[in-house]
């Protein structure tokens, strides 16, 4: 019993490290999301049929494949082809980014619809050109109603990001395992490697309902 | 034409399909300066539409409009969006941007569009929104204001923009029955200052006593225009009398 706490206690600066490298690429994976899945979505709903129909393709292709089969692909195959020489870490940043924009997407495009068509209108009718006014007028609402799916999205990427491991990321998961197959102490270091994850959950979770509750429209309840 | 005046706005045989049916049949008419004009008609006549092909909302099929004497090329990008900042227009359902308070509703566009700085935008709001009596309301958001303060915010932000002519789509249809006449104030103070405009309305009153001309719509044709005096009143015998009557009727039974 002393021995376990002991070994975790040892191990726990280097699981921490781990939880900032999780941390990065989740919050890289996010960023690159809600870049790249705002501008799907916005073409999604207001561009011409060939965009819409590339989304249509790259949505359904990021939704078809497993996150596993992905990471290897880009990893060991498409990167390479592509002559890009990236680290494992900035490779999960990219797979995972690129595959939560697909999801992403999808959330801010359902905002988007959800909004009264007539705001639009009455932008264009002040002589707003469109992109203004999607951008004073339509996703500050948009973002707005999508940060619930946001925050399920970024607990899904946060437990997502453990599959970065495989491509040798020294993020929690690599840590606990490398750790636990030294000191054969299995059982409590996955354990704390699921609290970190929980913990990591929990306060995104939080700061994002703390977001949402600091952006809300007065009077409004939508 | 005998007068010399050029009309500020002219509309002329502007045609819509929607949905394989003729919503609007070579609609034409011009606007004089300060001029009111009224457009009446039973609902699904087409107004709405006519109101949003004129400044392009909706495109129309065919047709030409023309803003003192120069005609709008719609698909120019940089002259439709010139052409709109000139035309007010208030919409049935007020459409403010719920995400912005009264003040930032009436700025936004003096920002974005006629790219004035923050605190020049926020002056000229504040003076639009005392104009139509609700300096005291700037910091509310459209969820915490009634209709009628929401059609009034709605009018201040067309205002914002020193439009030319204003397009009014039955700015009192969505009101409770109590409110519209602090809106049909506004618009009355409007007319009486010279403002232009074409206003959809259901309210006959008040375009018996401030519409320059009635335009009867129906079916997407204007069947009958002429001064609301010879258009309705009681033995007139057109059919534009006779929808008002009805629309009295309706109204007799609501008390
Ligand atoms: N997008 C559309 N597709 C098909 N029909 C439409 C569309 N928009 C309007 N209409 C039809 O056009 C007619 C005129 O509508 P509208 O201009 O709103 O009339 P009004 O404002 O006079 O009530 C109605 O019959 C309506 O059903
Ligand atoms: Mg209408």
């Amino acid at each position: 019993m002393l021995n376990t706490f002991s070994v975790i206690l040892e191990a726990l600066p280097y699981l921490l490290k781990g939880a900032v490298v999780t941390s990065g690429i989740v919050i890289g994976a996010m960023g690159i999301g809600l870049v790249l899945g705002v501008h799907m979505a916005v073409g999604q709903v207001y561009g011409n049929r060939a965009f819409r129909w590339l989304v249509n393709l790259y949505v359904w292709f990021f939704r078809g494949v497993p996150v596993l089969v992905l990471l290897f692909l880009f990893y060991f195959g498409l990167f390479t082809l592509a002559g890009l020489n990236l680290s494992a870490f900035a490779a999960s940043i990219l797979v995972l980014g690129m595959t939560t924009a697909a999801y992403q997407s999808q959330i801010f495009r359902g905002a988007i619809l959800s909004l009264p068509r007539g705001q639009l209108q009455a932008a264009r009718a002040l002589g707003m050109s469109d992109t203004k006014a999607i951008i004073s007028i339509i996703l500050p609402q948009a973002l707005r109603f999508s940060i619930p799916g946001w925050s399920n999205e970024y607990s899904i990427i946060l437990k997502d990001s453990a599959l970065a491991f495989v491509l040798g990321t020294s993020e929690i998961m690599a840590r606990s395992h490398f750790v636990a197959s030294r000191t054969y102490q299995e059982l409590p270091l996955y354990i704390t490697a699921g609290c970190l994850y929980f913990i990591l959950t929990w306060l995104g979770v939080r700061a994002l309902l703390k977001l949402e509750a600091k952006v809300r429209i007065p009077g409004y309840s939508h | 034409m005998t007068e010399s005046k050029e009309p500020i706005l002219r509309v002329e045989n502007i045609c819509k399909i929607l949905g394989g049916k003729k919503i609007l049949d070579s609609v034409s008419f011009s606007l004089q300066r300060g001029e009111l004009k009224v457009l009446i008609g039973p609902s699904g006549a087409g107004k709405s539409t006519l109101l949003q092909c004129i400044n392009f909302l909706i495109p129309p099929d065919k047709g030409q409009v023309w803003l003192e004497g120069t005609e709008i090329r719609s698909r120019r990008k940089r002259d439709l969006y010139a052409f709109r900042q000139q035309v007010g227009m208030i919409f049935q359902d007020f459409n403010l941007f719920d995400h912005l308070n009264a003040l930032e509703n009436v700025a936004i566009a003096l920002r974005k569009v006629k790219k004035m700085n923050r605190q020049a935008a926020r002056d000229r709001a504040v003076a639009e929104l005392d104009r139509v009596g609700l300096g005291d309301k700037l910091g509310l958001f459209p969820a915490e204001l009634s209709g009628g303060q929401k059609q009034r915010v709605s009018i201040a932000r067309a205002l914002a923009m020193d439009p030319k002519i204003m397009l009014l789509d039955e700015p009192t249809s969505a009101l409770d029955p109590e409110l519209i006449g602090e809106v049909l104030s506004v618009i009355r103070d409007l007319a009486r200052g010279g403002m232009t405009m074409i206003l959809a309305t259901h309210q006959i009153g008040f375009t018996r006593t401030l519409a320059d001309e009635v335009l009867f719509m129906e079916n997407g044709i204007i069947i009958e225009r002429g001064l609301p005096a010879e258009l309705l009143s009681p033995n007139a015998g057109t059919r534009s009398r006779d929808f008002c009557s009805r629309l009295d009727e309706l109204y007799a039974e609501d008390e």
